[in-house]
């Protein structure tokens, strides 16, 4: 339900982006008379570097990797792939600039294997994330590691391709 | 001759006013869960039985429980026992004067079951007198009465079962048991929920305790019978949950930083172990069931240290780690001394539950990574034997005898109940009728 909801929220976000953009994008090209040279930048503010990592509105902007939350793993592994790590990256960026700012980082794992074994498993996961944080300079007040094992699978079929979808830890920002 | 069981009586009598009152507030929820048991597989030569109908000799009208049909399905699902159709019975005695033995012996009928049930001593429910009569001898096995409180005739077929098992079979019956399961209703969908469902160990009266929208796992039955402890998930993060199935009143007993994981009473069931990550990663620890004294740390490793399992006399505790590189099992004494690597046989064993004696460890086994599968190891001749046939199967516990391990398997693409006996010669899957069911914990035997 809960991820049902996160899901629901995200299409909202991204129906609101969308809008946004369609708003933003026709102006470059209207020959709209020149605004006064010394007046200060009252368009720029509009636009975002998806690679500023400090800006809070790109954890909703699909082009940066701030809006990028799940990491995935390998099977019975917690060590964080090569692949992942810009991402993580930036949200250490973010964080550090936001020290108001608390993630989750929610640990989870395939079906495989048993129920509390799978906890600790998942624990390992979101704590992979956590140290790569704090290498990263992120405090270690604003993260919180909570695991829920095999219990929030966010694909339920038993074959390789759900499995894999669902051995990750997602970065759950709880205040931005 | 007729030996009243009283101290069965006054228990049975608390337990049953406590059931009922717990059946009557939940009765909305009980219609779709009911459990149905399908055996998969039975013994060869399985020993032919008959359970004649019993009399019903009371002021009250017949109940639909028919007592000797509930003792006949226990005897089947056991594996061991072919009883009789009553259709094919050609008379039916409820006392033992009335039994004409030729008659059975031609029926080729091993041994006999009659009774009869009447009002209770003092008008307060019901007895039920039974005989168990050898065939071929013409001796008298067993002959007993049970008391048993208003609307409590299940119960006391069930005793009658055990009794009878025990008489045939040498060792105790595990038919007035227990078991506590979770179900998750409506799996995956927005108005997903979970429940911790307690039920006879026949699948009837199916309780739910606990209802919540968030995972509940790992609950683990007191040794009285009165209280589960459960990993709850209701506040976002694990907690351990201490709750008394008859009054509903429930406590946490841990909510520490981290995994809350894993409880296990000890045999007293004055402590609990359980496997905590508040040291930075999961140990097992002793917690006291109260609240009274401090938690006490008993592994200290950076591995995963989980789903620990008390020995039956207390001293010892079995465990999950990968503190060899893999999920294993290990033994150390009670106090975190001396611990010793268990299994060696395959990739992956974990979550042990032991037997009456912890001679056997059923665990969950993998040779590679897809498979899991319930395994016995029997410590004595350091043997590991596969008992289950699924891809998913996991959460083995032990029935009080030592005759049969329940676990969670995976049936067309639902979670079910299955259990094996310790031989691996019988399988049956209990089918819930709506909902995805795993986590099975067997019940003590309830005195």
């Amino acid at each position: 339900m809960k991820i049902a909801m996160r899901f629901l929220a995200l299409v909202l976000l991204a129906a609101l982006v969308a809008a946004c953009a369609r708003e933003v994008t026709p102006e470059p090209d209207r020959p709209e008379p020149t605004p006064p040279p010394d007046r200060e930048r009252p368009v720029e503010t509009d636009r975002i570097d998806p690679r500023d990592f400090t800006d809070v509105r790109n954890l909703d902007n699909p082009d940066s990797l701030l809006n990028q939350r799940v990491i995935y793993f390998e099977f019975d592994r917690s060590n964080v792939r090569s692949e992942f790590r810009p991402i993580i990256e930036a949200h250490a960026e973010y964080l550090q600039a936001n020290s108001s700012a608390r993630v989750i980082l929610e640990g989870h794992t395939d079906e495989r294997g048993s129920r509390e074994y799978n906890l600790g498993l998942g624990e390992r996961r979101g704590n992979s994330v956590q140290e790569l944080l704090g290498a990263h300079g992120v405090s270690s007040g604003q993260i919180e590691v909570v695991s829920y094992g095999e219990e929030r699978p966010v694909c339920r079929a038993s074959d390789e391709d759900c499995w894999e979808r669902n051995r990750r830890t997602e970065i759950v920002y709880t205040a931005r | 001759m007729y030996l009243p069981e009283k101290s069965i009586l006054t228990s049975v009598t608390k337990v049953r006013v406590f059931a009922i009152l717990a059946l009557l507030l939940l009765w909305p929820a009980l219609a779709s869960a009911q459990l149905r048991i399908e055996i998969v597989d039975g013994v060869e030569g399985a020993m032919p039985i008959a359970v004649a109908p019993f009399a019903w000799d009371s002021q009250t009208p017949a109940p639909d429980v028919r007592v000797d049909e509930i003792i006949s399905a226990n005897l089947r699902r056991s594996g061991l026992f072919d009883p009789m159709d009553a259709e094919q019975m050609i008379d039916q005695p409820t006392r033992p004067p009335e039994v004409r033995f030729g008659t059975w012996r031609m029926l080729r009928v091993d041994h006999l079951v009659i009774g009869r049930v009447s009002d209770g001593p003092d008008g307060w429910g019901h007895e039920i007198e039974y005989h168990l009569l050898d065939v071929h001898t013409g001796r008298i096995l067993l002959s007993q009465a049970v008391g048993v409180s208003p609307g409590d005739l299940r119960f006391g077929a069930h005793r009658v079962s055990d009794a009878v098992y025990e008489a045939l079979i040498g060792t105790p019956g595990a038919f007035a048991t227990r078991i506590a399961y979770v179900v998750v209703q409506n799996l995956g969908e927005e108005d997903e929920y979970f429940e911790l469902v307690v039920a006879d160990a026949d699948g009837h009266n199916p309780q739910p305790v606990v209802r919540n929208t968030q995972p509940i796992l790992s609950p683990s039955w007191s040794p009285d019978g009165s209280r589960l402890a459960y990993v709850s998930f209701a506040t976002g993060r694990s907690n351990i949950i201490i709750q008394d199935i008859y009054t509903g009143q429930n406590h946490v007993i841990s909510e520490a930083r981290g995994i809350n994981g894993a409880p296990a009473w000890s045999p007293d069931g004055e402590q609990l172990a359980v496997s905590l990550s508040r040291g930075g990663s999961p140990d097992i620890w002793l917690i006291d069931a109260e609240g009274q004294r401090q938690p006490r740390q008993l592994t200290h490793h950076w591995s995963i240290n989980t789903e620990p399992a008390f020995s039956p006399d207390g001293r010892s505790i079995y465990f999950t780690s990968d503190r060899a590189g893999r999920p294993q099992v290990y033994r150390m004494d009670a106090d975190g001394e001396n611990i010793k690597r268990i299994t060696h046989e395959g990739r992956y064993n974990s979550r042990p539950s032991l037997a009456d004696d912890d001679r056997y460890l059923a665990v969950v086994h993998s040779d590679g990574d897809n498979d899991f599968r319930i395994a016995i190891h029997d410590r004595e001749t350091e043997r590991l034997r596969v008992l289950s046939d699924g891809r998913l199967d996991e959460s083995p516990s032990f029935a009080p005898n030592g005759s049969m391990i329940l676990y969670a398997a995976r049936h067309e693409g639902r979670g079910v109940l299955a259990a094996v006996s310790a031989d691996g010669r019988i399988r049956q899957r209990l089918v819930v009728s709506e909902g995805d069911v795993r986590e099975p914990a067997w019940s003590p035997i309830i005195r």
